[in-house]
């Protein structure tokens, strides 16, 4: 046999270390309780065995200080345990905002990565040491599940919408990616590796392999190759509305309910427009659901998310693509 | 045999020699002739998923899998949950044992509907065809869960017929759901007023209304996949529209409460066996019985916590968490009563109180960590791995099995008028446990570590703990094989046991072994409390003797 006995997996993430926390308070209690109940049915059934075969018990028939003691006790007990555990989810549901962001597409049966800066692997993800890193998912077939024990995070990856999880690694080093959601057949091996490098290695690994360019620029060329142009002008006047600084701000739609102009909201307005209409506009916008795949999709989203906000933009869509955020970010740390 | 000239008078009548022939079983209303076609039926069941089982523990011996492909792999996992769930554990203590013994508990003659309950196993039987077509014919690989739009559009194995055999498993459910119901209400013997019916009458009353009321949904939803599948309708597909993620609130909306089916019954024989086996009061009556109907009530508002990390709200999420340790609530004033009562017992360590002990133990490392997976930043990591496979088995196995086996123990002289050998019976008790353990302890280790469910094949590293939990499986089978043997053995050769073997205080223990057909010569009529030992002065106890102790001289001869 090989591998050893390892009896507690590595920790690789800011994250790994509060999951670990909350993980031995649970153990603590449990252990305590059990033991507790343990040791009582052992002693009971000691002491008080049968010496007579007529022998009954004595008639004792309850307490209610004791019934009120143990539900109050493991009520307080388990609201800790609810306060921890939520407070930790709702960390881990709100990426930072200077987080690299890396766009991760699962199929029957392997994973598909991109980087923003147009490197794409498969069932192998590179991310430099101590930067966040935030994976947006989807699905191209069916429920997925992105999971690597070492950082203490999981996602289910859907069809037809965007989940995201984040990370920050800890420590250089190969740690397993699993999909922890049944798939079919090949389920168990839609797996890989998360590489995690210091950022020098990372900037060398970045700049090695062949790039067909940033993500935001293939969203640009196929922007203008699918004629969204002609429509979303960048001066508003167009017949759709302007995509500049669209991206996270709050969109008025027609009947007067507002929507956060996100990943899930974007892709939703591409592929079926007539769900919500921006107010003072029209429903006439050719529905692409079929005509984009799920990369193209990812493309087109981080296109609209490089067009800066007005006072910066250039009005030019292809220069404002080029002021993505996280690529600066990136070489700050060399 | 003596032919029934020599010895009219000796030869009393009772449910098993009323009539003879095949006829007399496939057509009979009596509800405990149909419990033990219920009994042939289930067991039947639990050991063809007992051996896909085996198939699943000795293919993961080995990190590439040794046994069989992948396909085939997914198939067993699945085959193994649609079996065990919906063929033996849902059916298992309600259709066996609450069938056998709620209108013996109560002092009734049957069930308040006896041909509807005949139609239920006959149902159940006809559901457990379409299961086994499956079966030869090729298997079923979406998992027990049927997540779609896996099982709705790419699964090209045999869904539809699987959800028709459970389609139909599920009006057998709430037929036998609707019968205790309308009997408990209506059918109690004079005196026999709501607060002096045994606990397990209590937790089958809760366990009827989960399956009255949310057996229909899990119909539903399984019909909507078929429909999906067949008819290519919109309803979970996204690319059309649909949303996949209602399937899984759909499902876990019957799925969650259906764990309480097999698991309340379960509590409803541990509290007869310490309660008989110590002879004393139940601690705590009212709460046990209110906490049952609490689980029941409650269950039905958790089922989002199999969606954790499904793409729910993360809001959605917390009030699902909160309402998940609500549940916990009840089952631990459970255990708590049941230690209690053992204090200032006398207690015997007879096979079934060493079942009951075993529940109790099982129970508690199974709901313990069941709170490690309703913490929701817990959860994200341990969410579909093998950490919740072993959560669930102590739950389903380590607790209902263990109930059932130890209420089949208990209620066995009863059953077939004979003991069964005692001291081989404790023997395998002990086994089971310690098997129990040695296969699903591991796996809280594999889950924490990461391996994730539902896999063939698996990193080297977690091979030590997988080759741990196969060899732990094999001392279960022996454990589960045992019992057949012996139990069947004594129907023919155990000791004559008489009407109250233990004894015990429940009405059935009123009545000879086994019964006679309409339970009762003359209705009774109930003046007593509920286990009230020292208030029955028609309780007979063996006379005493010391039981083989080394150290205690005889006290009372």
């Amino acid at each position: 046999m090989q591998g050893g006995l390892p009896l507690f997996p590595e920790r690789a993430s800011t994250m790994a270390r509060h999951v670990d926390a909350l993980f031995f308070y649970l153990l603590g209690v449990s252990l305590f309780i059990s033991l507790l109940i343990l040791v009582l049915i052992i002693v009971f059934s000691i002491k008080y065995r049968r010496r007579a075969s007529n022998e009954i018990g004595a008639p004792l028939g309850g307490s209610m200080k004791l019934e009120v003691f143990w539900m109050v006790i493991p009520f307080l007990l388990c609201m800790v345990m609810f306060g921890w555990g939520a407070s930790l989810f709702m960390a881990m549901q709100r990426p930072p905002p200077q987080a690299m962001e890396i766009y991760v597409v699962g199929k029957q049966w392997m994973w598909k990565l991109q980087h923003p800066e147009g490197q794409m692997e498969i069932n192998e993800l590179h991310v430099p040491v101590g930067r966040d890193i935030k994976l947006t998912m989807t699905s191209e077939d069916v429920i997925h599940d992105f999971f690597v024990p070492a950082f203490r995070v999981k996602s289910d990856v859907l069809p037809g919408r965007y989940t995201s999880i984040w990370f920050r690694p800890t420590k250089p080093g190969r740690y397993h990616l699993f999909c922890s959601q049944y798939c079919g057949t090949n389920h168990a091996v839609m797996g890989g590796w998360v590489t995690v490098m210091e950022p020098a290695d990372f900037e060398a690994w970045m700049s090695g392999g062949p790039t067909q360019g940033s993500l935001a620029e293939a969203g640009a060329k196929l922007f203008r190759e699918l004629a969204c142009n002609n429509c979303h002008v960048s001066s508003g006047q167009g017949r759709g509305p302007s995509l500049v600084g669209l991206y996270g701000s709050i969109v008025r739609l027609e009947g007067g309910a507002t929507v956060v102009a996100d990943d899930n909201y974007l892709r939703e307005s591409i592929l079926n427009p007539r769900a919500k209409i921006v107010a003072g506009y029209k429903a006439d916008m050719p529905v692409f659901q079929g005509l984009v795949n799920e990369e193209q999709l990812l493309e087109l989203i981080a296109y609209i998310q490089s067009l800066a906000p007005p006072p910066a933009a250039s009005g030019q869509p292809g220069a404002a693509a080029e002021s993505h955020p996280p690529a600066p970010a990136t070489k700050k740390l060399q | 045999m003596s032919s029934p000239a020599t010895a009219p008078a000796l030869r009393r009548e009772t449910y098993l020699n009323v009539s003879f022939g095949v006829k007399s079983w496939l057509l009979t209303t009596d509800h405990k002739r149909i419990a033990l076609l219920y009994l042939v039926s289930i067991t039947l069941f639990f050991f063809l998923g007992g051996f896909f089982a085996v198939l699943i523990r000795l293919h993961l011996l080995t990190p590439e899998g040794s046994l069989v492909t992948a396909e085939t792999y997914n198939k067993l996992f699945t085959m193994h949950g649609v079996v065990m769930i919906f063929f033996f554990l849902i059916p298992s203590i309600p259709a066996v044992l609450g069938n056998f013994l709620i209108p013996l508990m109560i002092g009734a003659k049957d069930l308040a509907f006896p041909r509807l309950n005949l139609a239920s196993w006959y149902i159940f039987n006809l559901a457990a065809l379409f299961t086994l077509y499956t079966v030869i014919t090729g298997g079923v690989d979406t998992g027990w869960t049927f997540y779609t739009p896996y099982s709705s559009l790419y699964s090209n194995t045999h869904v539809v017929p699987t959800i028709v055999g459970i389609f139909f498993a599920g009006f057998s459910s709430i037929l036998t759901g609707l019968n205790f119901i309308v009997t408990i209400h209506t059918m109690r013997a004079p005196g026999m007023t709501w607060f002096r019916l045994p606990l397990f009458v209590w937790t089958h009353y809760a366990t009827s209304l989960i399956m009255v009321l949310g057996t229909p949904v899990v119909a539903i939803t399984l019909t909507l996949v078929a429909v999906e599948r067949i008819f290519h309708l919109a309803i979970f597909n996204p690319a059309l529209g649909g949303d996949p993620l209602l399937f899984q609130h759909l499902f876990w909306f019957y799925s969650h409460p259906a764990v309480y089916i097999m698991v309340l019954p379960a509590m409803g024989v541990t509290t007869e066996l310490i309660t008989a086996f110590a002879r004393k009061k139940l601690f705590g009556y009212h709460f046990v019985a209110a906490a049952s109907l609490g689980i029941a009530v409650i269950g039905f508002f958790v089922w989002a916590h199999h969606m954790f990390v499904a793409g729910l709200s993360p809001y959605a999420a917390m009030i699902f968490s909160i309402l998940s340790y609500l549940v916990a609530i009840p089952s631990a004033v459970k255990v708590f009563n049941w230690t209690a009562t053992l204090y200032k017992g006398s207690v015997s360590w007879a096979t079934p109180m060493l079942y009951g002990l075993g529940f109790i133990g099982l129970f508690v490392m199974g709901g313990m960590t069941g709170l490690f997976l309703a913490a929701l930043g817990l959860d994200v990591h341990v969410h579909d791995t093998y950490f919740v496979v072993a959560h669930f088995h102590y739950i389903m196995v380590g607790g209902a099995v263990m109930g059932y086996l130890g209420g089949l123990h208990y209620w066995w002289p009863k059953i077939s008028g004979r003991l069964y050998p005692e001291a081989l019976a404790r023997f395998a008790a002990i086994v089971l446990f310690v098997g129990f353990n040695l296969t699903f302890f591991p796996q809280f280790i594999l889950g924490y570590l990461g391996m994730p469910r539902r896999y063939h094949a698996y990193p080297p590293e977690f091979q030590v703990l997988n080759v741990l939990s196969t060899a732990g499986a094999s001392i279960l089978g022996v454990g589960y094989l045992l019992p057949m043997f012996y139990l069947v053995w004594s129907m023919r050769y155990g000791p004559i046991a008489g009407s109250n073997p233990w004894p015990a205080t429940g009405l059935e223990w009123q009545t000879p072994s086994p019964p006679p057909p309409h339970n009762f010569d003359r209705t009774p009529v109930v003046t007593w409390e509920p286990y009230d030992f020292a208030g029955r002065a028609d309780l007979q106890y063996p006379v005493p003797r010391p039981e083989p102790q080394m150290f205690q001289p005889a006290a009372h001869d």
